[in-house]
């Protein structure tokens, strides 16, 4: 299918080989937030906002699991989901943290149930089937993130939320590619 | 000009006057040119839209980090069984017409401060596209 052909495509078999190093990069990409986190201290208006993208960091920790020990996913896209779903949690951290800073309480993830419901899971049969969804929901993620960052009123958050939307649109763009469809051909795909 | 794109590149209408003296108006022609024209009333594009915008947290059939949106127009506001809605949202009160559903995408908290929703569309065109849509999802089930 689309995900191994476009996976074991050189440049793509060069990534995978290094999805240790990307592994690192989580690492990295925390970081880095953790900075964004440091020079911001919610505010209150805020925290409403977190909590909302908090909640859809775990919805995609949960599609990311569940669909991953579906058996559905080919070694190569399980390894991807893995890496994906390890920037999904570093949000949740981020998003989180930043709740509890603010004297908040993180909202919960929902249980798996809920999540198989309301994804429809069950309704998957093949991976690419798996690989359809995610890349919808990445899409919907990272247009979710710049779409709320008008809404927030410090500019630490607002950046922690354009790093985010960034990661998003970079799964989105790999679950893209490999279903074969095309990049759109206008500007500002997640305006 | 007023396009999210345009307004996005060169800021607010009070910038666009100064930036205007200088950028020239075959640019700003070009990127309102580039952005997918939407009908008012187009389900259709609507629907691309809602898949794009309303997606990451909406979906039709289901309840998930927002309540699902079969039915959502004409129906009260605050009523989808197994959801659970913000106390700011269950404090409006009435029902979700078309042109309430464009004052709620165009400021939710504007409308009901508290509630869980946070984007905002700021083009009409959008909202006017993505609200047909709903009304297409909100139609009787044939028999």
């Amino acid at each position: 299918m689309g995900v191994n052909q476009l996976l074991i495509d050189g440049g793509r078999r060069q990534f995978l080989a290094r999805a240790g190093a990307a592994s690192l990069g989580v690492g990295a990409a925390g970081l880095l937030g953790g900075g964004a986190l440091a020079a911001t201290a919610a505010r209150s208006g805020d925290v409403g906002v977190i909590q909302t993208a908090l909640a859809l960091e775990h919805e995609g920790i949960a599609a990311y699991q569940i669909a991953g020990k579906s058996g559905l996913l080919s070694p190569a896209t399980l390894k991807l989901a893995l890496l994906f779903l390890g920037h999904h949690e570093a949000h949740r951290d981020s998003l989180a943290a930043l709740v509890g800073k603010a004297g908040g309480k993180p909202v919960e993830p929902k249980t798996d149930a809920q999540y198989i419901s309301g994804l429809d899971l069950g309704a998957l049969k093949s991976e690419g089937d798996v690989v359809a969804l995610a890349t919808k929901l990445e899409r919907g993620a990272a247009s979710a993130y710049i779409g709320q960052i008008t809404a927030l009123k410090d500019p630490a958050l607002a950046r922690l939320f354009a790093q985010i939307s960034a990661d998003e649109a970079i799964h989105w763009t790999t679950l893209n590619n490999a279903a074969g469809t095309p990049i759109p051909a206008s500007a500002y795909v997640f305006a | 000009m007023s396009s999210p794109e345009v307004r996005a590149a060169v800021g607010p209408s009070t910038k666009l006057a100064r930036v205007g003296a200088i950028l020239p108006i075959a640019l700003l022609a070009l990127a309102a040119a580039a952005r997918p024209g939407i009908a008012a009333g187009d389900a259709a594009a609507g629907k691309m839209l809602y898949e794009a915008k309303c997606g990451g947290c909406h979906s039709v059939e289901r309840n998930r980090i927002g309540p699902l949106h079969r039915g959502v127009v004409g129906r009260p506001v605050a009523s989808v069984p197994g959801y659970s809605y913000s106390p700011a949202l269950k404090r409006l009160g009435g029902s979700w017409t078309t042109a309430r559903l464009d004052r709620w995408l165009s400021g939710t908290q504007k409308m009901a401060p508290g509630s869980k929703m946070y984007l905002e569309i700021d083009d009409p065109a959008q909202r006017r596209a993505i609200i047909a849509y709903l009304g297409s999802v909100s139609k009787p089930p044939p028999r």
